[in-house]
């Protein structure tokens, strides 16, 4: 498994513009007490050689809320 | 560290630093030390981390919301050109005043032979801008009102806020060399009207040489070129800058154990609060400003009211030059200071003292009530054996 996946859940990635919007994103989730992890950016998803956030399907909508509150631009957010 | 050694350059790099700040950059270097963020592995993303923190801790100190809006440079210098470089294009106005230091100068009058007018806005003898003045020469074509907050040679504040007033009224771009204030002189970017600061790192705020910045204002990137192209860590599939923050204007790679530092000084600072840091900065400002002038011979430039001027005092002593008022600080004495011109050769014209220049003197927030004695006895004698 890739990712440290843990086979029976389901994960979705943010995409952030850059290195330091994807380091704020992890400042902002903490503070909230989001579950994530910073990966590398999957190769699938884009060529960008930076870093993205990983969290469980279930936590998307609080991902969701902790960035548009924050005006943190995001390229998407899209399934591993 | 020689404990006889009294250094009052601090307006040109602050020194020594709080003892946070070497443990901090010696701390990254052994444990952490790779390249911020690009290769996604734990010491990247920590190393990435650690410059964000700085970002964050600048914007708390200028009011900032967003931490990408700070755009890390090599010094004040970098932000400044970035801004002179980036904005004005042919026929573009720019206002200034006969305060500023050359890296503002040098910048601008460069750009005057590719058609850019400028305005310097006279200051009084003291170092004074009136901001009606500014608001007096602004017309349609002007782009840009660049200014000191403090001036290097004199310290005497300029009023931004009140400057950022008239400039937003006139939907002009205000940018702000804080070279001299950033960390001695609350600065709020939002209140004093802002679009543009430069801040310097290894001054007043305690980061390392090498550090130093620019807050871009919501906005103002739509009309700012950057200085320098690269590559960011972001868009790699492209070979085209990226617009968005701060990518846009931070290409290669950043001085990850420099910015360490500073995000250290920043936090030393905040935790004792430039509201506490401030008086005691006048303090001795004040107590150099009223006994220097008591001693025959010597005479001070500049405001010579400590409320309205950071801690940088310029002065003479009647024959001799300020280089040799200098070496003799610096052999006899163990001070150090800065003589000459201080890069700022129109701040000198407008104060009446180019070309032969100042010696400046900065202390800072290590410098003590018995180091201003040992200086003020050093200029005693050295007055009174000059001839």
């Amino acid at each position: 498994m890739s990712f440290n996946e843990e086979p029976e859940k389901n994960y979705r990635v943010a995409l952030f513009y850059s290195v330091s919007g994807a380091l704020r994103a992890e400042k902002l989730l903490k503070a909230e007490n989001v579950a994530f992890k910073l990966i590398p950016v999957p190769r699938h998803l884009s060529s960008d050689c930076g870093i993205c956030v990983r969290f469980e399907t279930k936590e998307e909508s609080r991902v969701k809320k902790v960035l548009i509150e924050s005006n943190l631009d995001i390229q998407g957010i899209c399934p591993l | 560290m020689d404990n006889n050694l009294i250094y009052l350059d601090n307006a040109a790099t602050s020194w020594p630093k709080p003892e946070e700040v070497y443990r901090t950059m010696e701390n990254f270097m052994r444990h952490i030390g790779a390249n911020p963020g690009r290769s996604g592995h734990r010491l990247s993303i920590e190393a990435g981390r650690v410059v964000y923190e700085a970002r964050e801790i600048i914007a708390q100190l200028f009011n900032l919301d967003d931490p990408l809006r700070v755009i890390f440079t090599k010094n004040a210098t970098e932000a400044l050109n970035l801004t002179v470089r980036g904005i004005l294009r042919p026929g573009d106005h720019v206002i200034t005043s006969t305060m500023e230091h050359n890296s503002v100068m040098r910048p601008l009058r460069a750009l005057e032979d590719q058609g850019v007018e400028i305005t310097t806005v006279n200051c009084s003898a003291e170092g004074f801008l009136d901001p009606q003045d500014v608001g007096k020469t602004i017309k349609s074509k002007t782009r840009l009102i660049i200014l000191n907050h403090a001036s290097n040679v004199v310290g005497t504040l300029v009023p931004v806020a009140e400057i950022g007033a008239i400039a937003r009224r006139h939907n002009v771009i205000f940018c702000v060399d804080a070279a001299q204030t950033a960390g001695a002189f609350p600065i709020d970017i939002k209140v004093m009207n802002i679009d543009l600061l430069a801040f310097s790192g290894h001054k007043l705020l305690f980061g390392p040489p090498g550090t130093g910045g620019l807050c871009v204002a919501k906005g103002v990137e739509d009309v700012l070129k950057p200085l320098m192209r690269g590559g960011t860590g972001s868009r790699s599939e492209s070979e085209h800058q990226p617009s968005f923050l701060p990518d846009k204007y931070e290409s290669g790679t950043p001085n990850t154990v420099g910015l360490a530092g500073l995000a250290a000084g920043v936090k030393f600072i905040l935790s004792q609060g430039i509201a506490n840091l401030r008086p005691r900065e006048e303090n001795l400002t004040r107590r150099i400003i009223e006994e220097i002038q008591t001693i025959p011979k010597v005479t001070l430039y500049g405001s010579g009211d400590p409320r309205q001027q950071v801690a940088v005092v310029s002065f003479n002593i009647a024959g001799l030059s300020s280089s040799e008022v200098a070496l003799q600080l610096d052999e006899d004495y163990n001070i150090m200071c800065r003589p000459g011109l201080q890069c700022a050769p129109l701040a000198h014209k407008t104060l009446g003292t180019f070309p032969l220049g100042t010696v400046r003197i900065s202390p800072g927030y290590f410098t003590t009530e018995d180091n201003i004695k040992t200086f003020l006895e050093a200029i005693a004698k050295i007055a009174s054996k000059a001839k």
